[in-house]
């Protein structure tokens, strides 16, 4: 199996913020966002229309129950073409967003009953107002892309940076000098493992990998530990559920199993036991690594830093749509991380 | 003849250090007298190895390698400790500021044969050097015989006493000796042991109380009632007030 081909094809969809690609309409964060933003255009209406602010939120109950029937239907719209806009170049699906939008609305004013306002506005002020709110959300989400984007780069170098903990790389080089002379095929393999979780930790960074990779990256990371700490380190892989096809940012599920060989297993004098369960449910994808809690090992430095990271880039990627959970009970420490299934195109 | 004592938790870290000492036996003669997986081993079998040099990592599982180094600087023949780590910039600093002797992993032959030849010339670190390049309270309190080191950790000892040159080490069910300053003993375990009397220190975690042990009315003599131990202990004036709001903090 081309195993070194597969890990260097990180599978290349451009993360969103980077460049000017509209918004995915699909993202709960970007949902949250057109919906505060086009009844905080409504709520300014209302005040400018109304004499007082009492009567302005009459004004407003009024406006929002023409309105949000209409948003409603156009976030589904948009929900449902979604994957054919992040296909298209920025002006040509700001162009189709804006027909979309103008064409419900056109539609719903033909269609709207009596009872939901009267007097019926005008149909010419309906289609410009929808046309320009419209617009002025794009260009809001467009500032925000770009206000998140410096913040993705930072984050995937601080990411970087917090990876290669020194203690591992050291130790890592020491137990391979050690295998060199009485068993060399087996350094050889050790330092193939070594090179390929580099070049991940290297890699251009602002794409997502696909699970099947960042999972053989696991593996590899797995097997330099295991050259060190022998029968120390026991893992479990559940495996079988785990989509291999999923899109998920770099060097997410490596960081937890590092700390959890750091935290769990190297301040143990016996044997411990490492889950490691990867798993869809749905549409999302959930990755849960256990490792023992050892009560006297708190002081050891580095957990948080490596968790407030990876929630940070998470959050970063997949806005409000990601979660990551610790917990500690029963003697086992327990990472969870949950995010949207996106499958790799074939 | 070097006699030499490997501690590290990696196996492949033990084999490699012995196949050094292979390479440079010609230029430093050594053999190896031990091995350990871990501190408390190495305070275990060290003893008895008559080993001359130590070969110590500093991030084992169980007692890392300042505080084994720490307790075994009470051995009447305590070897040279020559301290090994992958990467600790703290500790790399301590050694440096107290004249410490320690190694990079990876480690190269030439330095470890530089570093045995030191090591084999000169003596044993002292205990206050390594007390000083250590970063934080030891777990154990340690007491040497001849050819064995007995640890009392430090959460079952109920006080510690002067009395002259020495220290009593009191737990529920023991009693010691240790050749260590009562004001060190106080500095390190701040957190855990509360002052009582120019002479004593109690656990804070293990006092039950106070009882009224004569004086008159007006100035009332105190003592302490601590959990596991019949012995009341007596409270200095100076030392009360601050113990009495200790007592009324505890639930």
């Amino acid at each position: 199996m081309a195993v070194e081909d597969r890990l260097l094809s990180t599978v290349s969809i451009r993360q969103k913020a980077f460049s000017d690609v509209l918004p995915d309409f699909r993202n709960l964060g970007v949902i949250a966002r057109v919906l505060v933003a086009v009844n905080a255009a409504a709520a300014i209406g209302a005040l400018f229309a109304a004499a007082s602010p009492a009567l302005a939120l009459d004004r407003f109950v009024a406006m929002a129950a023409f309105v949000e029937p209409l948003l409603l239907v156009t976030l589904v719209a948009l929900f449902g073409l979604s994957p054919l806009l992040q296909r298209v170049s920025y002006a040509a699906g700001f162009a189709v967003v804006l027909a979309v939008v103008v064409a419900l609305a056109a539609l719903y004013q033909g269609f709207v009953p009596e009872v939901v306002a009267e007097p019926l506005p005008d149909t010419g002020r309906t289609l410009a107002l929808s046309a320009i709110i419209a617009a002025a959300v794009l260009g809001l989400l467009r500032l925000v892309a770009k206000a998140y984007s410096p913040a993705i780069a930072e984050a995937r170098l601080q990411a970087l940076q917090a990876r290669i903990r020194p203690h591992f790389l050291f130790n890592s080089l020491n137990a391979v000098l050690s295998l060199i002379r009485r068993d060399p095929k087996r350094a050889e393999r050790a330092l193939e493992d070594l090179s390929d979780l580099f070049r991940t930790l290297m890699a251009e960074p602002r794409q997502f990998v696909r699970l099947a990779d960042e999972i053989s990256l696991l593996e590899r990371y797995a097997a330099i530990e295991q050259l060190r700490l022998g029968e120390r380190l026991r893992i479990t892989w559940e495996l079988d559920a785990a989509p291999s096809d999923a899109l998920l940012p770099p060097l997410v599920l490596q960081p937890l199993l590092e700390n959890a060989v750091f935290h769990g297993v190297e301040p143990g004098t016996g044997a411990s036991e490492v889950l490691v369960r990867i798993e869809r449910r749905g549409n999302r994808v959930i990755a849960r690594i256990e490792n023992p809690y050892l009560e006297a090992e708190q002081s050891r430095a580095g957990n948080r830093m490596a968790l407030d990271n990876i929630r940070e880039r998470l959050a970063l990627f997949f806005d409000a749509e990601a979660r990551i959970d610790t917990q500690a009970a029963n003697g086992r420490y327990r990472v969870e991380i949950e995010i949207p299934y996106r499958a790799a195109r074939p | 003849m070097i006699r030499v004592f490997i501690a590290d938790d990696e196996a492949p870290a033990r084999e490699r250090l012995k196949e050094l000492l292979e390479d440079i036996a010609a230029e430093v003669p050594a053999s190896v007298a031990g091995e350990a997986k871990n501190g408390l081993e190495v305070l275990e079998r060290l003893p008895q190895s008559g080993a001359q040099v130590l070969l110590l990592d500093i991030q084992m599982p169980g007692m890392g390698g300042l505080e084994v180094a720490r307790h075994l600087a009470l051995l009447p023949e305590a070897p040279t400790v020559v301290f090994v780590t992958a990467h600790d910039r703290h500790a790399v600093e301590a050694f440096e500021l107290n004249a410490l002797d320690y190694l990079l992993k990876p480690v190269r032959a030439a330095r470890l044969a530089a570093a045995l030849k030191k090591a084999s010339a000169g003596g044993a670190p002292g205990r206050a050097q390594l007390a000083r390049a250590a970063s934080g309270a030891r777990e154990y309190l340690s007491v040497a015989e001849r050819h064995r080191i007995v640890l009392v950790p430090v959460r079952d000892v109920v006080f510690l006493r002067a009395e002259q040159k020495y220290v009593t080490l009191r737990t529920r069910s023991q009693e010691h000796l240790i050749e260590e300053s009562l004001i060190a003993l106080e500095r390190e375990f701040a957190g855990r042991f509360v002052r009582i009397h120019r002479n004593c220190l109690v656990s804070r975690a293990a006092i039950r109380g106070f009882e009224r042990g004569g004086g008159g009315e007006e100035d009332p003599h105190w003592l302490v009632v601590l959990d596991g131990v019949t012995e009341r202990l007596p409270v200095s004036r100076r030392q009360w007030p601050a113990l009495r709001e200790l007592v009324a903090e505890k639930p």
